[in-house]
């Protein structure tokens, strides 16, 4: 039964279109049940011993959706899960339309000639940014691979003001009250954000003080996240 | 022409090395081993590296068949390493450069890695790995910066296999990891280790206690084999640094990865990185334990590129300094 049902999933997947292929899975894109469906595939990875590669990949499926699922409870915005199919590991998810990545449109936005040349525009979009952090951290979900290339800008209306932010990829998260874990979980996202769009240092600290003053355990995040940005500097480097 | 000779030191190998225009001309080294179940302590390895320092120069010289006169530039480790090791070869560098009236430059010892990776390889603009026992970095070159796309949070892999070479008892002669990798190739069974990978970044603080507690307790047990532990411990640490590499490269759109640093010989890692290359259509580059592991070649390379883009350090800046992050550097030499 369960062969019978990969088979299926894999037939399925030969028909459609291969949208990207990241590191981590294989993504496609068709319609299933009526409406048009991202599928995330986490394919096998040859160079890790099957033992490894089973458990991992079996793990980081039900993470996803575990995540995705307490995120949605919560009222906090992520793509619906439609279907998993845990024997090819694939994810069944809702096609955020007429969306645009938070890094392609932030790379658009400096590119355009302002009046001034300052990050000003772009305040609203990172206070925004850090008030769905905060709701997700005091969740207690964790994401685990924050970058700006996953978040998406939807286009529910007319003019930039009804933009709604969407968070998505959460196959690296994990639940966790620990602020040490939001903590890291902000500075891989501060340097994904300074690495992809170079000197936006205060855009940045306007997230983080959104943040901070979003979420109710919020302290004890930015004092663990000062720690971990001082770990890189401290540590022995010897050999 | 311009030759170079670079003097490395940081942690427990010493080496000296000489470079003429991309040709290494001579490179010998020393290491320092402690018996099983010890690590290298600073005052011990800079007392090492003191009474062997100016044979090895002297090696050095004859093997390049070149006498002082031939040189034009003494590069030295500036850091990130072990203080006193460094400061020894350091006191060496700067003496000979005013015996022999030649121009200082302090390499970044990272740097060096990448730049005698660079140049044995021919690597065009790879996405550089660099592992070993202090450091575990994936690096791209952007803008005039060796910029660091993921590291660890904690400690460097060697570390993580070097402690753990301890717990077991491993020889560490000719290293420790190299003794785990002969006897990870006899282990077959795996054994469930944590897995650590953070967006880019990876950390192994966590396998380390897990795998120091719980050894002994498996050992004793017979639950599996000292082998089985080092074949499991290698697949879980190497699959970290192969899945953080894959990460940066799909970042970077990047089609070469190359291998650097002492746990950069194993091969394992290479065989399990080519894997991962081959299913991307990427190329791989390593190099073997002459110039994975530490040397003064590397150093005098690096130095050679600094040298020639008018990169020079004057005696009051030839300090040296235990952290020294890769992405403090800017490399004039590429653009």
């Amino acid at each position: 039964m369960e062969l019978e049902k990969s088979m299926v999933v894999s037939e399925f997947l030969s028909k459609g279109s291969v949208l990207k292929q990241g590191a981590e899975a294989r993504v496609y894109r068709d319609v299933f049940l009526g409406r048009s469906t991202i599928i995330k595939e986490r394919f096998p990875k040859k160079y890790r011993h099957p033992l490894l590669d089973e458990k991992l990949t079996h793990r980081r499926t039900v993470q996803e959706v575990r995540s995705i699922q307490r995120c949605r409870r919560a009222g906090i915005p992520t793509p619906v899960v439609y279907f998993v199919d845990y024997t090819s590991h694939c994810i069944f998810l809702e096609d955020i339309v007429d969306s645009v990545t938070v890094r392609d449109h932030i790379l658009a936005t400096r590119q355009r000639p302002h009046p001034s040349p300052t990050l000003e525009p772009l305040e609203p979009l990172a206070a925004r940014v850090g008030r769905v952090l905060a709701r997700m951290h005091d969740e207690d979900v964790v994401h685990g691979d924050l970058t700006t290339s996953n978040m998406l800008l939807r286009r529910s209306g007319e003019g930039e003001a009804e933009l709604s932010l969407v968070l998505i990829d959460f196959g690296l998260s994990y639940i966790s009250a620990l602020p040490e874990d939001k903590g890291v979980d902000l500075y891989v996202l501060e340097k994904a954000f300074l690495s992809t769009h170079p000197n936006t240092e205060p855009l940045f600290q306007k997230l983080l003080e959104s943040y901070a003053a979003s979420s109710k355990k919020s302290s004890a995040v930015i004092k663990k996240l000062d720690e971990v940005r001082l770990r890189g500097r401290k540590r022995s480097m010897v050999g | 022409m311009t030759v170079v000779i670079g003097f490395e030191g940081s942690a427990n190998k010493i080496g000296i090395g000489i470079i003429r225009d991309g040709e290494v001309l001579s490179n010998p080294r020393r290491t320092y081993i402690t018996p099983p179940g010890q690590g290298f302590l600073p005052s011990d390895t800079a007392r090492h590296h003191r009474a062997v320092v100016l044979t090895v120069l002297q090696e050095a010289l004859q093997q390049a068949g070149l006498t002082p006169a031939d040189i034009d530039c003494v590069a030295y480790t500036k850091g990130p390493g072990m203080g006193a090791p460094l400061l020894t070869l350091a006191l060496v560098a700067r003496t000979v450069a005013q015996l022999w009236g030649r121009p200082l430059v302090g390499v970044n010892h990272c740097i060096g890695h990448v730049e005698m990776g660079r140049l044995i390889t021919q690597a065009h603009n790879p996405t550089v790995l660099y592992v070993s026992g202090g450091n575990t970095q994936v690096i791209a070159y952007s803008e005039r910066r060796y910029r660091i796309f993921g590291e660890t949070i904690d400690i460097a892999v060697g570390n993580c296999l070097d402690r753990f070479a301890r717990v077991i008892k491993i020889s560490n002669d000719p290293s420790p990891g190299y003794n785990i990798e002969q006897m990870a190739k006899r282990g077959s069974r795996y054994v469930e280790l944590p897995y650590t990978v953070k967006g880019m970044d990876v950390s192994f603080s966590g396998i380390l206690s897990f795998i120091e507690e719980a050894a002994n307790k498996m050992l004793a047990s017979a639950e599996c084999s000292a082998e089985d532990l080092c074949f499991s411990l290698q697949e879980t640490l190497f699959s970290m640094l192969v899945e953080i590499t894959e990460r940066a490269m799909a970042h970077c759109g990047s089609q070469e990865v190359l291998i650097v640093g002492g746990v950069g010989c194993n091969l394992r890692l290479q065989e399990m990185m080519g894997v991962m290359c081959k299913e991307r259509g990427a190329k791989l580059f390593a190099t073997d334990e002459r110039f994975c592991i530490d040397n003064g070649a590397m150093i005098a390379q690096a130095g050679w590129e600094m040298f020639r883009s008018g990169q020079v350090t004057e005696l009051q800046d030839s300090w040296i300094t235990q952290r020294y992050r890769t992405d403090e550097v800017e490399v004039t030499w590429r653009d």
